[in-house]
């Protein structure tokens, strides 16, 4: 056997001879057509990239820039205190003195409107994170787990959706008195549930995963699986609804104030603004128009940034 | 499809009480007692307030009590005005807030479908950047400051319609254009988004690879199918056209029950704020129930997965 097999393959070695001269040198090899021209993209500053393409996006992202700079130093550097009253110039309309004009305690209502931004701000933000945490946390146990924890979970969060958003801030802020660690409490204990059932779905789809078995395998716990390795993989939605919430949150806060569950007076916040300002529409227009154009203003840019992030990070997402 | 109903409206149920439950203790949690008045108050007439009101009985008793009159239809009697009911509030709010809402969410749903179906099919045209322009606006302006502009506008300075109140049909135009600026923008987005999601589906390559006309794609494929999304959100739009709009009702002064609801508030009236929640969250949740059903009726997939 060994013998026939060695004979059949030895004719044929003889008609390939291999010679040096059918052999050509290929230099290629030796220049760098293998080593990358341009600097490798990670994830983020590919989305970078693209986000800076969209120039609504980056116009939209540079007044926000702007209207946060104000809020944090103009009533710093104004000649007014927001609730500093001057009864010699009450009612006034925009002038160089008082750029907005005054309100009918004489109040200067751009030291005001800026007064009312931090407020109006800082608790979107703070929503938005708290809201954002409590969802992923909710929502990653629920889909990590299944089952009948998942079943549960998820029949709560049905139970809560079910009552209409507005009447459980309207209820939330009765109860604990009007006040602005209250309405952020109240905001974002219903604006959980969206990002709990978003994380959720990611967690489903992604738990299958070699990466999560392995790590398994190494004995993780399953909040370090969740947050150090679900987590990142699920970033880009959570993202983009954390930027949708944040103008959902103005809305709701200017809503309670429009209907007199707002902060305190002699606090302002652009609701609280515009709310008085709507009162006197018909003689004082002024007082509505200014802090009614920074809540469109805002609103705006952080629904075109929103969508530019959107964009940015999910390409597929793109119509 | 009868399992299935029969299940959510097991589950309805269940929500509907834990949603009563919840409010109830939610409202007793509040600080402060009812009847703190500024003026001096005999200890005896305070007391027989309390009995009156069942409010000397054990947290316990109360919630059977309370538990009991819902059942029976009796959702409960305001603290501020004598005699008058949560259940005659309702009846006598509901006609001005249901034109509204109804008027706000049917102009809307069908100019706001028409607009969405008509950017998606000519994408990238000039109805298609009008469309998404609207959109933005629609969830960037405040329904509040919509509002007042039209009430200005259209009101004070061209003199087209009354300025508030409810008399008459002249009064109805503008709360009713307010409520449909927000739903216009909000269906004509989902729409268009629909439709552009079913026109790469495989189903409407096949019928054009058979040879169906564009017009005959649109009406036979693609119009069902991309309105599905909208089932699902017209359901508690629906819901919450009876329950009344607190802003455009308190812009135009019109006695619906987003009024009474903030009069409420305003006068910490808590019996008549509870019976409102109430009612307002079982209209939301039949809603939400009668949805499902629609919706397990229209798609097949639904109730088979379930």
């Amino acid at each position: 056997m060994k013998d026939h097999r060695s004979a059949a393959v030895l004719p044929a070695e003889q008609e390939l001879r291999l010679t040096d001269d059918m052999f050509v040198k290929d230099d290629s090899a030796y220049t760098d057509a293998d080593k990358m021209t341009r600097p490798s993209l990670s994830y983020w500053s590919d989305a970078w990239r693209r986000f800076k393409e969209n120039k609504l996006a980056m116009i939209s992202a540079a007044i926000l820039l702007l209207i946060l700079l104000l809020a944090v130093f103009q009533p710093l550097l104004s000649r007014y205190e927001y609730d500093q009253t001057d009864y010699f110039a009450i009612n006034q309309g925009p002038s160089p003195a008082h750029l907005f004009g005054t309100d009918e305690l004489g109040r200067d209502i751009f030291t005001r409107c800026w007064m009312g931004a931090r407020v109006s701000l800082s608790i979107a933000l703070v929503v938005a994170l708290l809201s954002g945490t409590i969802g992923i946390l909710y929502g990653g146990v629920a889909g990590y787990f299944g089952g009948l924890a998942d079943n549960v979970m998820m029949r709560f969060c049905e139970l809560v959706a079910s009552i209409p958003q507005m009447l459980w801030v309207v209820l939330l802020v009765l109860v604990m008195k009007p006040g602005v660690f209250p309405i952020i409490l109240a905001i974002g204990a219903t604006g959980w549930i969206g990002m709990a059932r978003l994380f959720r779905g990611q967690v489903f789809s992604l738990k299958e995963s070699e990466f999560v078995l392995a790590s398994q395998t190494m004995g993780a716990g399953s909040l370090w699986i969740i947050l150090k390795h679900l987590l990142p993989n699920a970033m880009s939605p959570i993202i983009i609804s954390m930027a949708n919430a944040i103008p959902g949150a103005i809305f709701s806060e200017s809503f309670l104030s429009y209907i007199g569950l707002g902060v305190p007076l002699p606090m302002a916040s652009w609701g609280s603004l515009a709310s008085d300002g709507a009162n006197k529409l018909l003689t004082y227009p002024y007082q509505l128009i200014f802090p009614a154009l920074l809540i469109c203003v805002t609103m705006l840019c952080f629904n075109l940034m929103g969508d530019g992030l959107r964009d940015a990070l999910d390409p597929r997402m793109r119509q | 499809m009868l399992r299935y109903t029969v299940k959510r409206f097991l589950s309805m149920l269940l929500t509907l009480f834990l949603v009563a439950t919840a409010t109830f203790f939610l409202m007793h949690a509040i600080p402060g007692q009812p009847f703190e008045v500024t003026r001096e108050t005999p200890e005896s007439v305070k007391e027989a307030m309390m009995a009156k009101y069942g409010l000397d009985k054990s947290l316990f008793e109360q919630y059977l009590i309370y538990m009991n009159n819902l059942l029976h239809g009796e959702f409960g009697v305001s603290m501020k005005y004598k005699g008058q009911t949560v259940v005659g509030t309702v009846t006598s709010g509901m006609p001005a807030s249901a034109v509204i809402g109804f008027g706000g969410v049917l102009l809307g749903c069908l100019i706001g479908s028409v607009l969405g179906a008509l950017a998606a099919l000519k994408n990238k045209g000039a109805v298609d950047y009008f469309v998404i322009v609207l959109a933005i606006l629609g969830v960037s302006v405040p329904n509040f400051v919509f509002g007042s502009l039209i009430q200005r506008v259209l009101a004070v300075e061209w003199k087209l319609f009354p300025i508030q109140g409810w008399k008459g049909l002249s009064c109805m135009v503008l709360p009713i254009l307010a409520a449909t600026f927000t739903n216009i923008a909000h269906y004509a987005r989902m729409l268009r988004t629909s439709m552009l999601d079913t026109m790469g589906q495989d189903y409407i390559c096949t019928a054009r690879s058979k040879g169906l006309s564009q017009g005959e794609i649109v009406r036979g494929h693609m119009l069902r199918n991309s309105f599905l999304p909208l089932v699902t959100s017209l359901g508690p739009m629906l819901a919450g056209c009876l329950t009344g709009n607190f802003v455009i009702e308190k812009i135009f002064n019109v006695p619906g029950l987003g009024q009474s609801m903030i009069l409420a508030i305003q006068n910490s009236d808590y019996t008549m704020i509870m019976g409102l929640t109430i009612i307002f969250s079982f209209i939301s949740i039949v809603g939400y129930f009668l949805v499902d059903i629609v919706y397990g009726l229209v798609d097949p997939r639904i109730r088979i997965a379930k």
